[in-house]
């Protein structure tokens, strides 16, 4: 190789790095667009935080502002363990209790009606099996919000009003879960059902040793959609619960900010530090099966 | 082990259609049985019956002298294998091979014990804690295996089980699946749509066609004697070649040839010869026009035309052959007669 040459390839090679580095006006506006949307949504969440740390007066006073107060530690005090109301429970602990308690059933439910209403469909021989689906596809249009006289009067009648059964059980029939793992154990090759008869499993032997196994990505993205959506139910709660020791999160921050009676501040600094707190849990959730639940709708592991 | 009966076997789908003719066998006890014929021809229909996977319409199926139509698959003694092989795919090789035993109750140990020697008949000893996903077709292929033969069963069933692997592999397996089964004594019933495995790994080969069984014979008797023109076309790479000949004054006359002492009715008939029985000869009465020379290294197929039939013939490789005319004879004993309007072989 000539020295020239050489001399050409240790410029290029030098000259790559710089141009790695240039930075493109393409690359800039993106990042731009990024941020923005960022700034967009978190910073009212950091409104929020802020109105945590001054005391609840100066939040009437000036509103949102720049200054950092003393009054978080007190306000989580307050939020988490001081009970407000008349009834002597409802503390922020008892109301994440209750909140954790309405999504974890709520999904878990969901989850375990879904699966089974969907083995059933796609693995037994129904005489009305694809209309039965249909039928359950259809209640996909008539939310709760549509039926939600009738429900209460069955809970009511049934005297679930104030109970967890109450909150979580006239919930639980899921049409989307149902659908989504319709889908799914539709893709699940038919040999493995015949392998699995000639190996000795019966019905339920299949399901619990091959099926749920199989779709444990499909299980934590219905965990995910569902335990949000459970946790983040207000309606209903708000209808079926009157004692203040049932309350959830969510509802009891409403609960909160609406003491305006007498000469009384609403307690904002609690409620804006509860509503903090309700957001984590679900954001952990997402965070935590994130992997499985793009698994879970996109690839199929068979 | 055991003996298969199968009286009348016959399937109608509930949409009407019918799967299988009524259809009787026996499966002698140790037995490699094959089932081939084109796809669509219900050889699939009959081993899931067998299996139990799909319910008999009528007819009896015995599994040695026990009428089994309603039994479970499970209670059948039978252990199958997929042709994409149906691994559980979230359990390791050794929980996919001790899955049927574990349901069936059996001791840990015993299971660990027949699991191990499986793994060591089958050469997957250092495989047995991956998932199958880890594995490679072949090896997958094996551990299907295992879990069939770990349990002892009476009957083998196979469906199609070589047909996802490449050539090679698939060479391979026939011998190690052939080999298997004779040390194991295992009565056996092979499904395949592959003529060529069927004639390697047959004792007997069931030919069937639409439905409907063309001929049970072993392989030789398949191969040389076909019952009827679907098996002579069916059977063999390439096939068997059928010609429009006539009969008359006792003798078949194609194409300007006449062979002696058929004694059969005058009027038109089919006559077959497999490639290999049409000899390069030059006091030959056949005239061959080859029109190509297919080079196979062991030896040459030549295609070409005989009396305006399309006709392949078969010769060594010490053979000098060209394209144009080639005078050829056939081998008398050879020849096969079908009747032209059912296809039947005349004897």
């Amino acid at each position: 190789m000539s020295e020239a040459n050489a001399a050409a390839m240790a410029a290029a090679t030098l000259s790559t790095p710089s141009k790695g580095r240039r930075i493109k006006a393409g690359t800039v506006f993106d990042h731009l667009i990024l941020i923005l949307g960022a700034l967009f949504m978190i910073v009212p969440l950091i409104m929020v935080f802020q109105m945590t740390t001054v005391p609840d007066v100066e939040v009437i006073k000036t509103g949102p502002s720049f200054k950092i107060g003393d009054q978080l530690d007190d306000n989580f005090n307050k939020a988490m363990f001081e009970a407000s109301g008349f009834s002597g429970k409802n503390t922020g602990t008892n109301m994440l209790l209750n909140s954790f308690i309405l999504g974890i059933g709520f999904a878990v439910g969901k989850i375990v009606i879904g699966m089974m209403a969907a083995y059933a469909i796609v693995y037994f021989r129904l005489r009305f099996a694809t209309l039965a689906f249909w039928v359950i596809f259809t209640t996909l249009l008539l939310p709760l919000e549509v039926r939600i006289l009738p429900s209460y009067e069955v809970v009511q009648r049934l005297g679930m009003l104030n109970t967890y059964q109450g909150l979580i059980i006239p919930l639980i029939a899921s049409a989307t879960a149902t659908f989504f793992f319709r889908q799914y154990f539709r893709s699940v090759p038919e040999e493995l059902v015949e392998a699995a008869r000639i190996d000795g499993a019966g019905p339920v032997k299949f399901f619990v040793d091959i099926l749920v196994p199989l779709s444990k990505t499909m299980i934590a993205a219905m965990f995910i959609i569902m335990f949000v959506y459970g946790w983040n139910q207000y309606l209903w709660p708000t209808m079926i619960t009157t004692e203040e020791d049932m309350f959830t999160l969510v509802r009891g921050i409403k609960q909160i900010t609406q003491v305006m009676e007498g000469n009384r501040i609403p307690e904002y600094g609690r409620a804006n530090l509860l509503a903090i707190i309700a957001i984590i849990p679900p954001v952990f959730v997402v965070i935590f099966f994130q992997s499985w639940f793009v698994k879970g709708l996109t690839e199929s592991d068979k | 082990m055991a003996q298969v009966h199968l009286n009348d076997l016959h399937k109608v789908y509930p949409n009407g259609y019918e799967a299988l003719k009524p259809s009787s066998f026996h499966i002698e006890d140790g037995e490699f049985v094959v089932l081939v014929g084109p796809s669509g021809c219900g050889k699939s229909t009959l081993l899931r019956m067998v299996a139990g996977l799909e319910e008999i319409t009528a007819g009896a199926l015995k599994i040695d002298d026990k009428v089994v139509n309603h039994v479970d698959p499970a209670d059948r003694d039978i252990a199958m294998v997929f042709q994409n092989y149906a691994l559980y795919p979230h359990m390791t090789v050794r929980k996919n091979i001790a899955y049927g035993l574990q349901n069936r109750k059996v001791a840990k140990d015993e299971i660990a014990r027949k699991v191990d020697e499986a793994a060591e008949m089958l050469n997957l000893g250092e495989y047995l804690d991956r998932k199958p996903s880890q594995l490679s077709g072949g090896q997958r292929q094996r551990v299907a295996m295992g879990r069939a033969i770990v349990r002892d069963p009476s009957l083998f069933l196979f469906d199609e089980p070589l047909s996802n692997l490449d050539a090679k592999l698939r060479h391979q397996m026939r011998i190690e699946i052939k080999a298997l089964q004779r040390r194991l004594g295992v009565t056996s019933i092979y499904v395949t749509h592959d003529q060529v495995e069927a004639m390697t790994m047959a004792d007997r080969i069931i030919v069937m066609n639409a439905g409907r069984i063309e001929q049970i014979g072993t392989p030789e008797e398949v191969y040389h004697r076909p019952a009827s023109t679907f098996v002579a076309s069916f059977m063999g790479a390439p096939p068997m070649n059928l010609l429009p000949g006539e009969i008359a004054d006792s003798a078949l006359r194609f194409a300007g040839m006449e062979l002696e002492g058929c004694g059969r009715e005058a009027g038109p008939i089919v006559f077959g010869v497999r490639p290999e029985d049409i000899l390069p000869d030059e006091d030959g009465a056949l005239m061959l026009d080859v029109e190509i020379v297919e080079e196979l290294g062991a030896h040459r197929l030549l295609h070409g035309t005989m009396g305006g039939e399309q006709v392949t013939m078969h010769v060594g490789k010490e053979t000098a052959v060209s394209t144009g005319p080639l005078s050829v004879s056939v081998v008398p004993e050879a020849v096969s007669l079908f009747d032209p309007d059912s296809g039947l072989r005349l004897s």
